[in-house]
């Protein structure tokens, strides 16, 4: 045997054969993308098409509607991506969460014994699950809210938020010194909750008994924080929105291009997240409600502690698709005019510089990256929730 | 052996780079599609616009069938590729269109960063506002906090920037993708301002529940100059559109009228109008067409001055004045070079 193996050329040994094959293929992949590269480069570069990311510390000259972190017209087009950025985190992370509340609410409620309840949740799910969700932001945008009055004719509560076709005007909170304090006393007290929360199970099961947390809770996540802010002087005041000239000056402006695409992607998404719902909670043999309610546990219990870990196992899966899809779908904005990355990146940007190659790649990489993060999270949620087999 | 490989994948490559780049001329390709593929707006009245039937009109439109009537012979063959502004540039460097005519404003940015060529302007524009008359604003200056509708990836977006803050004063622009969209948001009130080059403006103001309700400001805060866009690096067909173009000004400017051009062709003696109708002089030969292109032209589809009367002037809804549009020799800036 190892007289052979000696003899053998090392080209036919399977091992380096394999190896090579490896190698070539990964050489002819690179080299297929070296093409498609180095062509587009030349191609463009025939054409006089600018190329490069020089563009993005260029002064970019025009104002957008809606931004969290500070944007004048004097910022670059490298700051426009960041706002776009920050403008489709924002709704996608706003969308996630209602989308979860209503889905989840909807998901149970299909499943009540209330004939009433149940009738409502289907028909709910089964009308904005079936309308394509360009409509449904195009009826919230066109249809609701432009039928709110003008500015002058806003409606008001008090003197305080008034809401228009321009958006719903909010007093803002300025911080003031010192309110630092009252953010870290906050902190604090739902570290410190969170700990006495898990020696309370612990001692509850090693020795049955029970702690009250929702007491101490209370006391530690409002009672101290407000002592801490009244103890540095109350430094916040309120920045009242008015009427001036054409519009609201002051305060915090929630405009209705985010409100409509918020609605639309909240209840859209959120049917398909009740229907995960109901299929997780179907899936828990009923065998295992009535051994937990043989034993003596309150239904209240019965649901905590049996059938929604069960249920999370179908559920989570789901879910993630759902939220992936909710993200995807907000660049479905630029309809309506909200600054999201598309509209003010992948558009505006793109039609000033023209660099639509750069650009493109810039923004698929962007959700790219954003989906994969939270694919990453819920398949970490996935792993912690799975049957543990003993 | 091993050289002989190596010089093989050598051909081979470059070969297939060399491929790649090889363009053939747009002339010859629009000429063997027998179809000029133009790009247009989505829908912008006395511009571009399709009616009821699908059939286009406007000003920008009647460049394309000018265009068509030189290469072709035949204003009619061209397919009409609506295109909002943000798809524009990319259209015609892909090569989806051979040409664009879009209410597309020169500017250095574009003309020499993006790979394409502008032909000269078919119409001088410049951007104004439009308020609802309650508002009882009479001038531009009075916009201070305005929100203000605007058509997103156009020259409007950064002009509109730069008049507000020389002026010191505030806005919020809210941005829509095509002109309809941005003229429904100011029709309901979601703005207080629309914004764009005046001759857009009287367009959309048609367009309004009640056009009576609004009026366009007197200012004009920037230099609007709209013209035809070719890809670059095509100069034979730069030179055909470019000259398509300023036969209808020197058309207009010798009296030659679609109406009268068969008349002219059989009895002037004018040796500038026998060169505009290709029976004297150098005809197409320079460009590569037949030598009645410009004839075509003219007999299809009219000295500019009929085509500005027609879609954007006194017979159309619109009734814009020539003002800078009219010919140099009539207090206007249309002003062609000689065909000769």
């Amino acid at each position: 045997m190892s007289n052979t193996s000696k003899k053998q050329r090392w080209w036919n040994n399977a091992q380096y054969r394999s190896l090579f094959f490896q190698v070539l293929l990964v050489a002819m992949v690179a080299g297929f993308f070296w093409f498609i590269g180095s062509n587009t480069l030349h191609n463009l570069e025939k054409r006089g098409i600018a190329t490069g990311f020089g563009f993005l510390s260029q002064k970019s000259g025009f104002g957008i509607l809606q931004s969290l972190i500070p944007f004048s017209e004097a910022d670059s087009f490298g700051r426009v991506f960041l706002v776009g950025l920050v403008n489709t985190l924002l709704v996608s992370v706003l969308g996630v969460i209602f989308a979860t509340i209503i889905g989840f609410t909807m998901g149970v409620a299909r499943l009540s014994n209330n004939w009433l309840i149940a009738k409502i949740a289907t028909v709910y799910v089964e009308t904005f699950r079936n309308i394509p969700l360009l409509l449904q932001i195009f009826f919230w945008y066109f249809a609701v809210l432009r039928t709110l009055p003008g500015p002058k004719q806003s409606w008001a509560a008090g003197e305080i938020a008034f809401l228009n076709i321009r958006g719903l005007y909010l007093p803002q909170p300025i911080f003031g010194d010192g309110f630092g304090y009252v953010t870290l006393a906050f902190v604090l007290a739902i570290i410190v909750t969170f700990i006495i929360n898990r020696w309370a199970n612990k001692r509850q099961q090693d020795t049955g008994q029970q702690f009250n947390i929702w007491g101490v809770a209370f006391g530690l996540i409002i009672i101290v924080p407000a002592l801490v802010f009244f103890a540095v002087g109350a430094p916040l005041t309120w920045d009242m929105p008015a009427l001036r000239g054409f519009n609201f000056q002051g305060g915090m402006t929630i405009i209705p291009e985010l409100t409509a695409l918020l609605t639309a992607l909240s209840i859209y998404t959120a049917t398909f997240i009740a229907e995960a719902v109901r299929s997780g909670i179907l899936a828990v043999n009923s065998g295992q409600t009535e051994a937990a309610s043989a034993l003596g546990l309150h239904r209240s219990k019965v649901l905590k502690l049996v059938v929604i870990p069960q249920a999370l196992r179908v559920i989570i899966p789901q879910l993630t698709s759902q939220y992936l899809n909710l993200v995807k779908n907000s660049s479905l904005a630029t309809a309506i005019g909200y600054p999201d990355l598309v509209a003010v990146f992948a558009g505006t940007t793109l039609n000033q510089t023209g660099q639509a190659i750069e650009i493109i790649a810039m923004t698929m990489g962007v959700y790219l990256f954003i989906s994969l993060t939270i694919s990453a999270f819920m398949n970490w949620y996935n792993n912690k929730t799975m049957m543990v087999e003993r | 052996m091993r050289k002989i490989t190596w010089a093989l994948v050598a051909t081979v490559v470059t070969l297939v780079l060399t491929a790649g780049f090889a363009q053939s001329s747009t002339k010859e390709e629009v000429q063997k599609r027998g179809v000029l593929n133009c790009g247009v707006s989505t829908g912008l009245p006395g511009f571009s616009i399709a009616d009821a039937k699908g059939v286009w009109a406007g000003i920008d439109v009647d460049g394309c069938k000018a265009v068509a009537a030189a290469t072709l012979g035949d204003a009619t063959k061209i397919k009409y590729v609506p295109l909002n502004a943000k798809e524009r540039f990319t259209a015609l460097q892909s090569g989806e269109i051979d040409l664009l005519v879009r209410g597309t404003t020169w500017t250095l940015t574009r003309d020499s960063s993006l790979g394409l060529n502008f032909a000269g302007v078919n119409y001088y524009d410049g951007q104004g506002f439009m308020v609802s008359k309650k508002l009882g604003v009479k001038s531009a200056l009075e916009l201070d906090g305005a929100a203000v509708c605007i058509q997103s990836g156009t020259t409007s977006e950064m002009n509109l920037a730069d008049y507000f803050k020389e002026k010191k004063m505030t806005y919020k622009a809210v941005v829509f993708d095509t002109h309809d969209a941005t003229a429904a948001a100011f029709d309901k009130g979601r703005c207080d301002v629309l914004t764009s080059d005046q001759s857009q403006l009287y367009g959309l103001r048609t367009h309004l529940s009640k056009p009576e309700d609004a009026i366009v400001l007197p200012e004009v805060i920037s230099k609007e100059p709209l013209g035809p866009v070719v890809r670059q690096g095509d100069d034979a067909w730069l030179n055909i559109v470019k000259w398509t173009f300023n036969a209808m000004i020197e058309a207009e400017e010798l009296g030659l009228t679609s109406a009268n051009a068969d008349d002219m062709k059989a009895n002037s003696k004018s040796p500038a109008v026998r060169r505009i109708l290709g029976l004297e002089g150098i005809g197409g030969k320079g460009l590569g067409l037949k030598d009645d292109w410009s004839y075509q032209v003219i007999k299809q589809v009219g000295n500019y001055g009929e085509v500005f009367k027609r879609n954007v002037g006194a017979d159309s809804p619109l009734k814009i004045e020539r003002g800078l549009n009219a010919l140099w020799s009539k207090g206007g800036i249309m002003y062609a070079p000689p065909l000769r």
